[in-house]
């Protein structure tokens, strides 16, 4: 879902700079008042993060031929919402574009819309949609990191499409999404598998705090 | 979840990423296979005549400082799991 340096045109590169940027400032705000609240809530912050670091650095296979990297977006969608997510993958997307070549300054702000906003607001509906039913909240947090993964790079066709609608905008869109959206499948699915289980894991050490944040279901907590 | 449903979960996961190595056996980046879908809509938006204006301030210099930079992103976001699991963990363990 990276697009690379200097390989957007200038306005799209402002829009979505600037759409990121209110975004990445609210998340901030919002981790402000979490810390405050719930200090314990720092370490959950640090392990989302550190699973979006893990995650983003995996480039594998897929069943198309082609190797492609899961995002881990979906579980600090599923503890802190969208926005709180936004800032760890602002993070995690400046030390690859910095360091890696991978992505880049010119583009960080398409790449936050996509990997920070648009996958983990898909992620965080469908999880609170799916624990207010009262689906265990593992089930749900499946769902939730797998539609987050898979919707990230939606998000990207989306924006190369619009970017650049050759010959027309549905012809670009079919094709940017069979690059992206088709060979994430089978990697979103390994990504809702490993949420699943970092998941089990963090509510089995730390059932108080998942309750405190909101993020289990009614009949859990 | 009981450990067994754990094990057989990461299982599953490992035969999602071992099946496509095994689907191409002997196919390579020669032939087409394996390459980044990044690489790919790279490509896919340089046939639009686009040329990118801007390219990145530093890169790798080569595919070994590339993969020792992959290497230490990964270890940093395991360090900081491991750390806190094994630290709650042991919490529980006290109480």
């Amino acid at each position: 879902m990276h697009i690379m340096e200097g390989y957007l045109p200038l306005q799209w590169c402002i829009i979505w700079f600037v759409i990121s940027l209110i975004v990445v400032a609210f998340g901030i705000y919002q981790i402000k008042k979490i810390v405050d609240e719930t200090p314990e809530s720092k370490a959950l912050l640090a392990v989302s993060g550190a699973f979006m670091f893990i995650l983003s650095s995996l480039k594998l296979p897929s069943v198309t031929g082609s190797c492609s990297h899961p995002c881990g977006n979906g579980l600090g969608a599923a503890l802190f919402g969208p926005a709180v997510t936004a800032v760890l993958a602002t993070i995690v997307l400046i030390f690859q574009a910095l360091l890696l070549a991978h992505g880049g300054l010119t583009t960080l702000g398409a790449n936050i819309f996509s990997m920070g906003i648009v996958g983990p607001v898909i992620a965080w509906i469908v999880y609170k949609g799916l624990i207010k039913a009262n689906i265990s909240s593992t089930i749900a947090v499946f769902f939730a990191a797998f539609l987050g993964d898979l919707l990230t790079y939606v998000a990207t066709s989306f924006q190369l499409a619009l970017a650049f609608p050759a010959p027309t905008f549905g012809a670009a869109l079919s094709n940017f999404l069979i690059i992206f959206a088709v060979t994430q499948i089978p990697l979103a699915i390994g990504e809702g598998i490993l949420t699943v289980i970092i998941w089990d894991r963090l509510k089995a050490y730390k059932p108080k705090l998942l309750d405190k944040l909101g993020a289990l279901a009614p009949n859990e907590a | 979840m009981k450990t067994s449903t754990l094990i057989i979960l990461a299982i599953i996961c490992a035969i999602i990423f071992i099946a496509p190595l095994a689907m191409y056996h002997g196919h390579g980046e020669d032939d087409g296979y394996f390459g980044g879908s990044d690489d790919a809509a790279s490509e896919a938006i340089e046939a639009t005549h686009f040329k990118p204006w801007f390219s990145s301030i530093w890169e790798p210099p080569s595919g070994e400082i590339e993969s020792l930079l992959f290497a230490l992103q990964a270890a940093i976001g395991a360090i900081i799991i491991g750390y806190f699991f094994g630290y709650w963990r042991g919490q529980g363990k006290e109480e």
